[in-house]
């Protein structure tokens, strides 16, 4: 039966959470005109609007999730986005698999903050709360689903699925409900997933309260007074951007075969320039504070950070990237409304800020070369260039859609070798940054000339030289780009590190998160430098097999075929492939699927032989067992060095029906290395095509060939009874007992041969990983002969690619340090806030 | 002059060299007729093409050859101006290759009748136009 109840409530909670965010920013801006008796009224109601609004946003999302996690299959949404199989971890990202759940996710980040907000201020609550309750009522207009004529205003989630197809069922019986969904996309199952859009999210929404603040000054006249409250917030913002972005690399990583952490995607680049204008933001603010300049160009990347979210989302989300990405979404016809949010913003915040912009103070004395604020300004510049130079080329689809709308013709496509056009620069920017980040430092807590400059330096030079060189020498860095990224690096650390030391001395770690972060950012670089410029394919493949195009021969093979149970030299070590498997509840690992048989019911299967695993017996013959996500194959390969086994790597890939093979790599993880594998084309052994018969007359204990195995007839016996069959008086079941020799492998194939009355009957035993099938044709007693027809397939086999990837673990300890870094950043800035507004100050 | 004009001058210089180099190596849409053409006057570049998998009059795709080794493979594909041309991919088939609506190889000709992908993009049947609802419930 069909469950309108729970859509209704949703649908009726959107307009709801609309309607009360547009009447907030009314109360707000009523309340901000009021005089100082009505003030308290007009605060009050305002307040209570923003938590009718927040009571519907949750209430939203609540229903959305209601649906999902209680298999709705009525709804569009949970039909399309997830399944019965689904464990409740992975609902969660089912939840935002679809772009309404993304925008639900971002309204209710956007209502805590603003809960916060309210709590943590006093005079800026007005002002700010009313630009928030504007992206509020332009964040829920996009899931708001009405259409007045021809005019489509947003997309519901609580369409049902009757509503949104039009298929016949539905005309026979409109209370139809599908039994399953079709599923969350595999690449989502993980875990990083769970996590990484929450928290990407939670950055988009923060990048909003900066803003806020900034528009607030200026229509208020507070030109600088907006920099305190917001430089926490903007800390905040960069941390927990660069927090997903991190994830994301990460998610890549584990769960992506493209070979590594980052591609530039657009979708990636999407949420790495806003980052860097948010921290080259930051910069300027935190100088702005110092010493009274950079104002103007703190309100500019203020701007830009947060309208660079809005465009980001626009690309990703408009279909206007098409098929220059992997990952863009479908159009779900909101680009218009995503161009006008987006322009909205930008037009009130250029007006508002040229309206004012004579009236914002500036610094008339030009800035020293040996002041931080110069240095500072250029580190803000460089990342501004950074920015630059990976936003043009990712809107080269933008750029030719606008030409196209204009009847032009535009046949420009994004750079053929991403990685090589980008690296080319922002390897250069980065290098650069990171020894401005030194320098800077030095300015920062130091009143500098040139002779002290040089004086300061000078030690941390010298040891940064030396580090470089242990480094260079022992990690054999022998590229010049590489050498020069290395001492880039170490002069950033030992720069910082020696910052670091001497204001731990004073005690004052509220002010290392500076240090604290840079330090991050130069592990960072090496770690890049070590994982990406050094990483090496060894999965070549040496199988000496020629081509008849010799060309062909020159070109790298970097996948390499390993047959089952055969095994093949895969640089240093001896791979064997072992077979699929699969993660069964309650079992540590993995099982092989030659262990367990489905029961045609979703994730449950029998077991056919006893499940044991390191001497413990986990399941019985004959046991059903739940199968954890039964789509995902295991691939069991076995790395040898010197014919001792030293690991096993288990690289996932699922045939999924929409989105073909998807693969998830596994790595082995040593301190100084990563050993990355994944699988990159399997057998199909759904549904073989076997070639045609051949026949073999054998005696028992005879040999003989099928392929290459050599197979023994040990015999054959007569049945009493057989599994799944009811055997009458007079039948004769005779069963043949083969055994084939796969290398290290004995497989016993047992082909049965039944006579009932006047009739033959014939059992053929089939194995998928050998890629044959045997049948017992005849019995010729008077020769003591058996007669086997053979049909071939191919042996299993998976196609591997391997990649070696040296330290990376220093990328990953270069994130942690600096997200360290902008936490106690945070705390100090917000701590500095907090003190000035219970002085009453806030607004001064 | 004084010093900020000269920052200001130098980011404007960088600013230009980034457009520049972008335009230079952004990569172009084009036919199989004029990407041969490019090779011709000796252009080596990696150019777009877009297009489908070649068919055969019953629908299904045909002319795609792996080599024994399974990690790389022919296949023949005709662009949107109905140029059919033989490409060889050096990495093993993508899975579902064969059901993909669209296809854009990224990479150039190799000589006059052999074009090389460096890399692929697929476009597979959507989500949300290819499930029909099963019955299966009823």
């Amino acid at each position: 039966m069909i469950n309108t109840f729970v859509g209704n409530l949703g649908h009726f909670a959107v307009i709801v959470s609309f309607v009360s965010s547009l009447v907030t920013a009314f109360a707000y801006y009523q309340y901000i005109k009021a005089t100082e008796l009505e003030k308290a009224n007009w605060r009050r109601f305002s307040r209570s609007f923003f938590y009718i609004h927040a009571v519907a946003s949750v209430t939203v999302a609540f229903a959305l999730f209601e649906i999902i996690y209680n298999h709705r299959f009525e709804y569009f949404y949970a039909y399309s986005h997830s399944s019965k199989a689904l464990p409740v971890h992975y609902m969660i990202s089912s939840f935002w698999e679809g772009q309404e759940g993304a925008f639900i996710l971002w309204i209710f980040w956007n209502v805590m903050l603003g809960l916060v907000l309210i709590h943590t201020n006093k005079f800026w609550e007005g002002p700010v709360m009313i630009v928030f309750s504007l992206v509020q009522a332009f964040l829920v207009s996009m899931i708001l689903g009405v259409v007045i004529g021809d005019l489509k205003i947003g997309s519901s989630p609580f369409i049902l699925l009757r509503d949104m197809m039009d298929a016949p069922i539905f005309e026979m019986n409109p209370d139809f409900v599908p039994e399953d969904g079709t599923g969350l996309n595999p690449l989502l199952q993980n875990i990083w997933m769970v996590i990484h859009p929450p928290t990407l999210f939670l950055g988009y929404a923060s990048t909003l309260v900066p803003f806020a603040f900034l528009m607030g000054g200026l229509a208020t006249k507070k030109y600088t007074e907006w920099v305190r409250p917001a430089l926490p917030w903007a800390q905040f913002s960069a941390m927990i951007l660069g927090m997903g972005i991190i994830m994301g690399a990460y998610w890549a990583y584990v769960t992506l075969n493209f070979g590594g952490y980052w591609n530039w995607d657009p979708v990636e680049n999407a949420v790495y320039v806003p980052w860097l204008i948010m921290v080259a933001a930051i910069h300027t603010m935190i100088t702005f504070k110092k010493s009274s300049t950079a104002l103007k160009s703190s309100i500019v990347l203020v701007i830009a950070s947060f309208v660079l979210v809005l465009y980001a989302t626009f690309l990703v989300r408009s279909g206007v990237l098409g098929d220059s990405s992997v990952h863009s979404f479908t159009d779900l016809g909101l680009s218009g409304q995503l161009l006008i949010y987006m322009l909205f913003f930008l037009f009130v915040a250029i007006f508002l800020a040229a309206k004012n912009w004579k009236h914002i103070p500036t610094s008339e004395k030009e800035a020293s070369v040996y002041s931080r604020e110069f240095w500072i300004f250029i580190g803000a510049t460089t990342l501004a260039l950074m920015a630059f130079q990976v936003i043009l080329p990712t809107s080269i689809p933008v750029w030719n859609a606008l030409v196209e709308s204009f009847g032009g013709i535009s046949n420009l496509a994004p750079p053929a070798d991403q990685i090589g056009f980008y690296t080319k620069f922002q390897l250069w920017f980065a290098v650069a940054v990171a020894l401005l980040t030194a320098v800077g430092q030095f300015f920062w807590w130091n009143k500098m000339d040139s002779k002290a400059l040089r004086e300061a330096l000078v030690t941390p030079y010298v040891i940064s030289v030396v580090l470089s060189a242990i480094i260079i020498i022992t990690g054999k860095v022998f590229d010049i780009t590489y050498i020069i990224v290395v001492l880039a690096g170490t002069f950033t650390i030992v720069a910082n590190a020696t910052i670091l030391i001497r204001l731990l001395k004073k005690s004052n770690f509220k002010l290392a998160g500076g240090s604290l972060a840079h330090i991050g950012l130069g592990m960072v670089l090496i770690g890049v430098m070590f994982s990406s410029g050094y990483s090496e394919v060894i999965s070549y493949n040496m199988s000496g097999l020629t081509y008849s195009n010799s060309w062909e021969d020159e070109m790298n093979k970097e996948h390499v075929l390993l047959w089952i149970n055969k095994p093949t030299q895969i640089k240093d070590y001896t791979a064997i492939y072992r077979g699929r498997q699969k993660k069964v509840v309650g079992v540590p690992g993995y099982v092989n699927v030659n262990l367990i048989e489905s029961t045609g019911n979703v994730n449950e299967a029998i077991a056919l032989e006893d499940i044991v695993k390191n001497g413990k017996t986990y399941f019985k013959k004959g046991d059903t067992l739940k199968i954890v996500l039964e789509e995902n194959d295991y691939f069991q390969i076995d790395y040898y060095q010197n014919d001792e086994l030293k690991f096993t790597l288990n690289p996932m890939s699922q045939f999924n029906s929409s989105m073909g093979l998807i693969s998830s790599p596994d790595s082995k993880r040593y301190l100084t290395k990563d050993l990355y594998t994944f699988v990159s084309a399997i057998n199909d052994f759904e549904d073989p095509e076997w070639k045609e018969d051949e026949t073999f007359e054998v005696s028992p204990g005879e040999q003989f060939f099928i392929a290459d195995f050599v197979t023994q007839f040990e015999g054959a016996e007569v049945l009493k009874e057989i599994d799944g069959m009811q055997l009458n008086d007079g039948d004769i079941a005779v069963r043949a007992n083969l055994s084939v020799m796969d290398y290290d492998v004995e497989k016993k194939l047992q082909p049965v041969f039944i006579i009932r009355g006047n009739q033959v009957g014939k059992i053929p035993a089939i194995d998928n990983e050998l890629g044959v099938k045997v049948e017992l044709e005849n019995i010729l007693p008077e020769q003591n002969k058996f007669s086997f027809k053979v049909n071939r397939y191919q042996k299993d086999y998976v196609v591997l690619k391997a990649i070696l990837k040296p330290q990376i673990n220093i990328l990953w300890i270069g994130t942690i340090i600096m997200l360290i870094g902008f936490t106690v950043a945070i705390y100090r800035r917000y701590d500095e806030f907090s003190k000035m507004r219970d002085k009453g100050l806030e607004g001064s | 002059m004084k010093k900020g004009h000269i920052i200001g001058l130098v980011i404007i210089g960088i600013a230009i060299l980034i457009i520049v180099s972008m335009l230079g190596d952004a990569s172009t849409y084009e036919s199989f007729a004029t990407a041969k053409e490019m090779k011709s006057n000796g252009n080596d570049k990696a150019i777009h093409v877009v297009g489908q998998l070649k068919k055969s009059a019953d629908g299904n795709v045909e002319g795609i050859q792996v080599n024994e080794d399974k990690t790389s493979f022919y296949f023949m594909m005709v662009d949107n101006e109905g140029t059919v041309q033989q490409v060889y991919y050096n990495e093993p088939v993508p899975t579902d290759f064969s059901r993909a609506e669209q296809v854009v190889v990224i990479g150039s000709y190799k000589n006059e009748d052999l074009f090389v992908a460096d890399k692929i993009l697929m476009k597979c049947p959507s989500k949300y136009q290819e499930t029909e609802v099963s019955t299966a419930g009823m």
